[in-house]
């Protein structure tokens, strides 16, 4: 079924005459069939079908694209004008964006068709998509649990064949944690590599936005177009770019692998490590050798993630007032009272929840505390990280600690943040991170990541290549 | 010694301008434990290391000062409550 075909192949097919309008309309037959129970979307293009036919046009009078005629799916943080965007908060439940994020002008230029908003945490603030105001989304594995997130929706989507290609952000893994949890490819990009142009704000020093795909190529592809410096983005990066379609298919042999030890030890499912140290071995079989690496000051990234986080995100979220956007519920009485009120009504608990632990950590008396802690420890982390990348091509751990969750389960919001910890050294450090598929126990999904260092994307590609190709996924 | 007291969050509903309900009195006990996660912070020996606020440490990313088109009319469009051309704000007392 083409629904299910390969980006690349399907530009091909595109491009030789065969029809985008089918495809298209195929791919919204199956997610008004499927999506009711999965819930991976919010809102979908309802210009699909005649953007299509734009598509076909622009073929007909030669015109190329890399992403020419492919159906997306956009978590539903990033700006699409005229479409709806609500970062899955009630805040934003009506809010149409008047312009367009970067990365959507640029995937629009090269043909991509946005089919919709995914599904998230409220705000990008979760691990498991079970925040949002619009419901949680289902893991299409086991409906009774969850996809992750916070880009649980995009995920699901590419999982359950909803689209080809997706968007995600990742701020302490909402790329990675959804797509190891839905045995997809997704990556988190060095941060500055990806315009953040039009996307909502969480923690602006920590996220980025990245491609997800059901392949490294797939994900590649999308990869190409959205990366680039871009001058409305001053924290975007001059990085020349690579081909990294080309690049993937080059393979891993002779790259020197360090496996992050603190990272494979207690407190990891044991059914995660076994199919990591499977990965790991195969992979050494095939001439790809590794070290087990300690990185002590691991121990401390969760904590010093958090406090960060939330001390941007109650800096970004002061906007969020009712006044010039979003949720207005009413003008009685002061400035203090209105903002309070639209604040109170818009936002969910766990957003409430971090915004004000992020006003503490940032309050007078307690700064030094835990604010410049944090970012002294991460200070610490990079170093450190930059020290192995001397000797390391690449450093390798499990994704995420455990197995994807029941629905409603983890009930205190501690709980769900330690989920994080194999993922937000990346962010801390802005290194870029791919989640790769490694295989299954008891039909659930087990992802295993592997980190770069600044800007070498492609080496975390085609790490990705030579797991996909020797087919450790069964 | 519970961080997070019920004056303290009050406090910090005022601050963050959330207003506060009946639902959210569960906070006071999420947050200090979560608060007391944070205190993992302390086993680390900081000593002459210097925050790093930013991975890429850029400085002054300047551009043109150049005027750029703009499109106001299509952002009002967004306001809740828009008399003309103007954003109707709440009175300040």
């Amino acid at each position: 079924m083409r629904v299910k075909k390969k980006a690349l192949e399907l530009v091909e097919e595109f491009e030789g005459g065969r029809s985008v309008e089918e495809y298209v309309a195929k791919l919204l037959e199956r997610i008004e069939k499927k999506d009711k129970e999965l819930n991976s979307y919010i809102t979908l293009n309802g210009q699909a079908i005649e953007e299509a036919r734009e598509v076909e046009r622009r073929i007909r009078s030669g015109e190329k694209g890399k992403l020419m005629g492919l159906g997306i799916a956009v978590k539903d943080n990033i700006s699409t004008k005229g479409l709806r965007t609500t970062c899955a908060s009630r805040m934003l439940k009506d809010y149409v964006p008047p312009y367009d994020a970067e990365v959507i002008i640029r995937i629009r230029r090269e043909g991509g068709i946005v089919l919709g908003k995914t599904n998230m945490d409220e705000f990008a603030m979760g691990s498991s998509t079970e925040s949002s105001a619009f419901g949680p989304t289902r893991n299409p594995f086991d409906l009774n649990r969850v996809p992750g997130g916070s880009s649980g929706g995009s995920a699901t989507s590419l999982a359950a064949s909803l689209s080809t290609i997706a968007l995600g952000s990742d701020t302490g893994g909402s790329i990675r944690c959804p797509s190891a949890f839905t045995s997809t490819f997704g990556l988190k990009p060095t941060y500055g590599r990806v315009s953040r142009y039009g996307l909502i704000a969480y923690a602006n020093s920590l996220e980025q936005i990245g491609p997800m795909g059901r392949s490294v190529e797939d994900m590649a592809l999308l990869f190409q177009v959205i990366a680039g410096r871009d001058e409305k983005d001053s924290t975007s990066v001059n990085v020349p770019k690579e081909d990294f379609v080309k690049e993937a298919r080059k393979g891993a042999k002779g790259f020197r692998i360090g496996v992050l030890k603190e990272l494979t030890e207690e407190g990891i499912d044991e059914y995660v490590l076994k199919a990591f140290w499977r990965t790991v071995h195969k992979l050494e079989g095939e001439g790809i050798g590794y070290n087990e690496v300690s990185l002590k000051y691991l121990d401390y990234a969760l904590a010093s993630y958090y406090v960060i986080a939330m001390a941007e995100a109650s800096s970004n979220l002061a906007r969020f007032d009712g006044i010039r956007y979003g949720l207005r519920v009413g003008d009685r009485g002061s400035w203090e009272d209105v903002f309070s009120k639209n604040r109170s009504k818009g936002f969910g608990k766990e957003v409430k929840r971090r915004i004000i632990l992020g006003t503490f950590v940032l309050s007078a008396g307690y700064y030094e505390e835990y604010y410049l802690k944090a970012q002294k420890v991460r200070r610490i982390l990079k170093e450190s990280f930059d020290s192995l990348f001397k000797k390391y091509d690449l450093l390798l751990a499990p994704t995420m600690p455990i197995l994807p969750w029941r629905i409603g389960e983890k009930q205190k919001p501690l709980e769900i943040y330690l989920s994080d910890v194999a993922t937000v050294p990346a962010n801390l450090v802005g290194i870029p991170s791919l989640s790769m598929p490694i295989g299954f126990h008891n039909g659930l999904p087990i992802g295993l990541q592997a980190m770069a260092p600044p800007f070498e994307e492609p080496k975390a590609l085609r790490l990705g290549y030579e797991v996909e190709r020797t087919g450790v996924v069964p | 010694m519970k961080l997070i007291t019920k004056k303290r969050l009050k406090h910090l509903s005022w601050l963050s301008k959330i207003e506060l309900r009946r639902e959210e009195r569960e906070f006071e006990e999420q947050l200090n434990e979560i608060l007391e996660y944070f205190k993992k912070l302390d086993e680390v020996d900081l000593k002459g290391v210097e925050p790093l606020y930013h991975v890429l440490e850029l400085k002054n990313v300047f551009r043109e000062d150049a005027p750029k088109p703009s499109n106001p009319g299509e952002m009002l469009k967004v306001v809740p409550r828009l008399k003309g051309r103007y954003v109707r704000a709440p009175r300040i007392k």
